[in-house]
């Protein structure tokens, strides 16, 4: 993001002597220009102006010539000799500009240069070298490394350069001591990505005056001439605009002869560009660049020698290959815009660059250019941004296009570059340059005055509201009806297009913190409160929390290491899976199914820390693909779509249910001083899971499998379905020892995992309807029944059930056990049961009709009352 | 012994009295049974004193029988106070030999531990629903129109490309802009709750919309992958920037107490026009208190109203979104964003149930 020197900035606003960096960044950000950060300055001093008194060159063995010099650097840093006198002092130089009369810069002991290079006296060449004259590069201030700074000869007036005396700072002469401000752009500010745009901000910030470069370079920019006198020949051709809009509307280039290829680029500008973050290339790439910093107008040089007439701006065919300067192959899109020339004749024939975004390798200003052709140019914001992405060379045009440029800026954008050409690389810009201009006056927006209030609530006045449009650019004329203006906005905000863009600017202007804080009046309709599914999903999440577990939160991300070891068959789960076409972490490409597989990885990464006894869950969604959904299509915004395109675009999506699922380990109860320890079992899943039914008043039925009908993550003979009625909600159980081994789990690690959503919709949300409380003595009885390991306890318990009838209150198991003395496959079930009647006291007649009802009842599923 | 027959007023009033005397220096309800049987049982002295009086002359019998019942009531006094007496001692002992040490940690099923950030999510949520709002939610898995176009994102938008988003696989459509894809992402913003609120449930409309979200970033301290959002949209008629600030400033103040408030700074978001960042005063704020970034806001772009088929002219509405990640961690001093995602037990056991 753009950096701001109040050096360069000060060009355009009149910024109060002494301004900071700190206050610069408040000021910009109350306007919506935030602060990324202020870089500090890489330099400490002391570094200072020295006068070289002698320079003695003193030839090496290594061929190299060094030279020994004093230099005198003022009363303050001058050595003291052994009379106590103040001398000039013993400097070693390599530099082969080093000569006795210049005035250089000498960095002193103590001195800190950027890469953190400290300077101190050292012995070197058979001299104490006490401190060291310093090249541009060494100080951070552009790449120059062929000579030590002659201050007599860097871009200062002479007036300037004779004022410095030995000892003067040098730090705030050439900046270094300077921070920068470095500024985030937001993506409809594009005009600010200029020191024009954030110089206008600052003025609209502080109230600073601001003079606008551009009025006074196009007040003296040619008009462009007929093609025929013109400099060039320029044809625009678009057989292909997005959305119907051209890819170039305005091409305006000029001509600047006889350039002196090795001038340089001065001092001031090499500073500025590189404290900006560009490179320093050569005084004409510099220009171009530096008029692009400070306009906002990319801009583009080529050697005028090396391309033929005429210029054709149009779409890439099909085929067509471009180099671009960077070195990179494109294969070129038919969307492409492109800047092509017409060598030998064939019109079009030779491709100069892809518009906006690169220049080509052919065609570029050169170290041997002297006459040069300025492109200043305006191309749509699509097209550019497209090319940008699709080429993924993003540059620093393309990042100004896209964000829109001033479409009327591209005659003063020239001539500044013309005239910096001229004054620093003596060259001799033309007066007939070609002007190919498509672009239309922009629409007026109509802006009623009480816009402002409706969407704010400020009350700002309507004479301050036309002071303010005028103030950003617009041009503000009386509008059609009473209490509205008609707004033309600036060429330089495509942004503003409708009236609360507008208030935006007001809003922003006057200040968002003059807006009265107001409460909206209380919703009436419809239903309040969290829905019933959104408390369950809190009983649920509480109820695991109080049963002893930890709630947790995992990427839902999945892959090959993850079926693997829940034992999923990866060519069945992959096509069902959603997959990510850019995933974070390759081998984790897909989403998960079942929340299990990520909670799994919590589990092992808590093991892992030595931890034990791990129990955790997690509420979260699951992500069904069907390999067979519809295609999502594309849709525009700011229209609603039809019934039939919202169906579309939601019948593409993949099921996404809530699930909820935990897995324990190690111990269900610690050994402590209370007793005996109790190892995690299928039994600790399944009352967690039970409670959580119970919570929400869920009937749900543990139907247990065959053997070889559980699935693979689970154990075959302990693990059941959870059944809501005839809706499948989940897995109870433990896991099966292959995936507890793989996992690193304990043995008999337990899990569950239900389906939140479908559970939920099983649930009526009716409020409980509640029986009478009998008040007549109970009948309490323990019945023990005998019967074959085929028959479960749920089935027995359902027969008891029916048997009793109203009368029965409450019925338990309280022991289960098989042996010799009760025959091969068959077990005990003991129910300790309590009987008692709504309506009357039971007696023992009563009492043992009821026996005897469930006892012939368990007999019909081979089951014998014992004695 | 042998029967008597003989009234000894004088022996069986000595007798009593003695047993008087044994009952108050006893100490053990053995010992008071033992001294009850031996001055009090059929034995006893009084006993035998009781039955002698029926062979009294019948003048004598009447003084012998008010002696008697006063003796008995004497000794009858005296052990029901010593009785008492003893039963509460003996208690005592008995209590105090139950004494357990109540220090020694009991924790048969501990309590587990809710995440703070599903908690923090519900105390958001319980926020709105105060003021009268509902709670919404939509798809993670999401299509491109609900996450970018609707919002004003065009196919070419600069801002569409600077969302980090992760693009899922999937039937391939054109896009807009002629690139192809699925139309389908992990949604990047909790806004693409937005236009599906409008779309079902219509105007007036008053939601948050908490939930997950997904961005390409790495995970390091202070960025995470998947992350959670809480959207609040309000679109009604006469809606304004001053309600967006009542509200945030009600935000501001149940998550981080009665001095935050909230500050607005002019930014650009497609969805909504004008736009702000939203800056938090944090009273808490390392070295001392200050304004910190804490989410996005502003007015409801007329475009996205016309998204979902409202007229701007007619309806306004305010949007604002915050990271619920970034509450946490400024709300409780956590310094790693680490800690929230990895599911180690002891980061969550330090919230328990409660906070």
């Amino acid at each position: 993001m753009p950096m701001v020197d109040i050096d360069w900035l000060k060009e355009h606003v009149k910024v109060p002597a002494g301004l900071t960096y700190e206050q610069l960044a408040k000021d910009l950000v109350h306007v919506g220009l935030e602060e990324e950060e202020i870089h500090a300055s890489q330099v400490t001093g002391p570094i200072v102006v020295g006068y070289v008194v002698d320079c003695t060159p003193e030839p090496q063995k290594n061929g190299k010539t060094i030279n020994w010099c004093h230099v005198d650097v003022g009363e303050q840093y001058n050595d003291t000799d052994e009379n106590g006198n103040k001398v000039p002092r013993g400097i070693i130089c390599g530099a082969p500009n080093m000569a006795a009369g210049e005035k250089v810069v000498v960095t002193l002991p103590g001195a800190v240069l950027p890469g953190d290079f400290k300077i101190e006296p050292r012995k070197t060449y058979g001299h104490i070298s006490n401190g060291m004259c310093a090249s541009e590069r060494e100080l951070g201030l552009g790449s120059d490394h062929n000579g030590i700074i002659l201050l007599n000869h860097y871009g200062l007036s002479k007036e300037e350069a004779d004022a410095l005396k030995p000892g003067d700072d040098v730090m705030h002469l050439l900046h270094l001591d300077q921070p920068v401000l470095e500024i985030n752009i937001t993506p409809d500010r594009g005009y600010t990505l200029s020191y024009r745009g954030v110089a206008r901000e600052y003025h609209h910030s502080t109230g600073a005056a601001y003079t606008d470069p551009v009025v006074a370079l196009n007040a003296k920019a040619p008009k462009g001439v007929a093609a025929d006198k013109a400099d060039i020949e320029v044809e625009i051709e678009d057989n292909n605009p997005v959305h119907g809009v051209p890819g170039c509307d305005r091409y305006y280039a000029r001509i600047v002869r006889n350039f002196d290829p090795s001038a340089e680029t001065p001092s001031w500008m090499r500073r500025r560009l590189i404290r900006a973050g560009m490179r320093s290339i050569s005084l004409a790439v510099d220009v171009t660049n530096y008029v692009m910093m400070d306009l906002g107008q990319p801009m583009h040089a080529y050697d005028l020698d090396k391309i033929c007439g005429p210029i054709v701006v149009r779409r890439a065919n099909k085929g067509e290959t471009l180099t671009t300067l960077d070195g990179k192959k494109h294969d070129l899109s038919v969307e492409d815009l492109l800047i092509t020339d017409s060598p030998d004749g064939k019109r079009s024939s030779r491709i100069l660059g892809l518009a906006g975004v690169m220049g080509g390798l052919y065609g570029e200003v050169t170290a041997d250019t002297k006459n040069i052709l300025l492109e200043s140019a305006h191309f749509d914001q699509v097209t550019i941004a497209r090319s940008a992405r699709r080429h993924k060379t993003p540059s620093e045009a393309s990042k100004r296009y896209e964000r829109g440029v001033d479409y009327a800026l591209q005659p003063a954008a020239a001539q500044m570059a013309a005239d910096l050409m001229a004054e620093y690389g003596h060259g001799e810009p033309s007066d007939t340059p070609i002007d190919v201009d498509h672009t239309q006056p922009r629409e007026a927006i109509d802006f009623k005055f009480t816009e402002t209030k409706r969407l704010t609530g400020l009350d700002t006045s309507d004479k301050r509201i036309r002071e303010i449009l005028e103030d950003i650019g617009c041009k503000v004329s009386d509008g059609k009806e009473e209490g509205h203006i008609s707004v033309v906005p600036p060429t330089w905000r495509p942004d503003l297009t409708m009236p609360c863009d507008l208030v935006e600017e007001i809003a922003r202007l006057v200040g968002y913190d003059e807006i009265p804080i107001t409460m909206p009046p209380a919703p009436v309709e419809g239903e309040v409160g969290l829905t019933p599914d959104q408390q369950r999903q809190r009983d649920v999440a509480n109820e695991l929390a109080e049963y002893g577990l930890v709630e947790t939160l995992s990427y839902p991300f999945v892959g090959d290491a993850d079926f693997k070891a829940f034992g999923y068959d990866a060519d069945e789960i992959k096509p069902v899976s959603v997959e990510v076409a850019n995933p974070l972490a390759g081998d984790r490409p897909y989403l998960r199914r079942d929340v299990l597989p990520t909670l799994a990885q919590t589990v092992q990464r808590n093991l892992r820390r030595g931890l034990e006894n791990i129990s955790l869950y997690e509420i979260g969604h699951v992500y069904l693909w069907d390999p067979n959904a519809p295609a999502i299509p594309a849709l525009p915004g700011g229209q609603r779509p039809t019934e039939e395109q919202l169906k579309a675009l939601d019948a593409g999506l993949p099921e996404q249910p809530l699930h909820v699922a935990a897995i324990l380990t190690g111990k269900a109860v610690e050994t402590g001083w209370l007793g005996e320890s109790r190892d995690v079992d299928y039994s600790d899943a399944l009352e967690a899971m039970n409670r959580v039914a119970d919570r929400l008043g869920a009937k749900v039925q543990i139907v247990q499998p065959q053997p070889q009908d559980v699935p693979m993550q689970w154990h075959p003979g302990r693990a059941a379905k959870v059944m809501a009625g005839d809706t499948f909600v989940g897995m109870v159980g433990e896991l099966h020892p292959h995936v507890n081994t793989a996992l690193g789990f304990p043995e008999h690690s337990a899990a569950f995992e239900l389906n939140l959503t479908a559970l939920f919709a099983t649930l009526s949300g009716k409020p409980v309807q509640a029986k009478p409380i009998s008040t007549f003595p109970p009948v309490k009885q323990d019945l023990a029944f005998t019967v074959p390991d085929s028959v479960t306890v749920a089935q027995l318990q359902q027969i008891i059930e029916q048997a009793a009838g109203d009368n029965l209150e409450s019925i338990e198991l309280f022991d289960v056990f098989s042996g010799n003395q009760l025959g091969e496959h068959q077990k005990s079930l003991a129910y300790s049961v309590t009987f008692r009647s709504p309506d009357k006291t039971l007696t023992s007649d009563d009492t043992e009709a009821i026996r005897k009802a469930i006892v012939d009842k368990a007999e019909t599923i081979g089951a014998q009352l014992r004695a | 012994m042998a029967q008597s027959a003989s009234f000894d007023a004088g022996a069986v009033t000595d007798a009593v009295a003695e047993g008087i005397s044994k009952i108050k220096s006893a100490s053990t309800m053995e010992e008071l049974k033992a001294i009850k049987t031996e001055y009090a049982g059929a034995e006893s002295a009084m006993t035998q004193a009781s039955r002698a009086i029926g062979g009294l002359p019948k003048d004598e019998k009447k003084g012998a029988g008010q002696l008697m019942g006063k003796l008995r009531a004497d000794f009858g006094r005296a052990f029901g106070l010593k009785e008492a007496q003893v039963k509460a001692e003996e208690e005592t002992r008995q209590l105090a030999s139950e004494t357990v040490d109540m220090t020694e940690p009991i924790n048969r099923k501990p309590l587990g531990a809710r995440h703070p950030l599903p908690k923090l999510m519900e105390d958001v949520e319980d926020l709105f629903i105060s003021m009268g709002w509902q709670i919404s939610a939509g798809p993670e898995v999401e299509t491109e129109w609900y996450d970018f176009d609707a919002l004003n994102f065009g196919p070419d938008h600069p801002a569409r490309q600077m969302q980090d988003t992760f693009y899922v696989k999937g039937n391939q459509a054109k896009d807009a802009a002629g690139f192809v894809g699925s139309n389908m992402v992990l949604r990047t913003q909790t806004s693409s709750d937005q236009v599906r609120a409008l779309l079902t449930r219509g105007v007036p409309l008053y939601i948050a919309s908490p939930g997950r979200v997904f961005r390409t970033d790495e995970l390091d301290a202070t960025h995470t992958p998947v992350f959670h959002q809480c959207e609040a949209l309000a679109v009604d008629k006469g809606l304004t920037m001053g309600d967006l600030k009542g509200v945030l400033d009600k935000l501001a103040v149940s998550m981080f107490g009665p001095e935050a408030k909230s500050r607005l700074r002019p930014s650009y978001f497609p969805f909504t026009e004008p736009s702000a960042e939203l800056d938090l005063w944090f009273p808490d704020k390392k070295g001392g208190p200050g304004w910190i970034e804490w989410g996005g806001c502003g007015m409801v772009n007329p475009n996205v109203l016309r998204s979902a088929g409202l007229d701007p002219d007619v309806y306004t509405g305010f949007a604002f979104g915050v990271g619920m990640e970034r509450t946490l961690l400024l709300r409780h001093d956590i310094n790693d964003m680490h800690d929230l995602v990895e599911g180690d037990v002891r980061f969550s056991k330090q919230f328990v149930m409660g906070e």
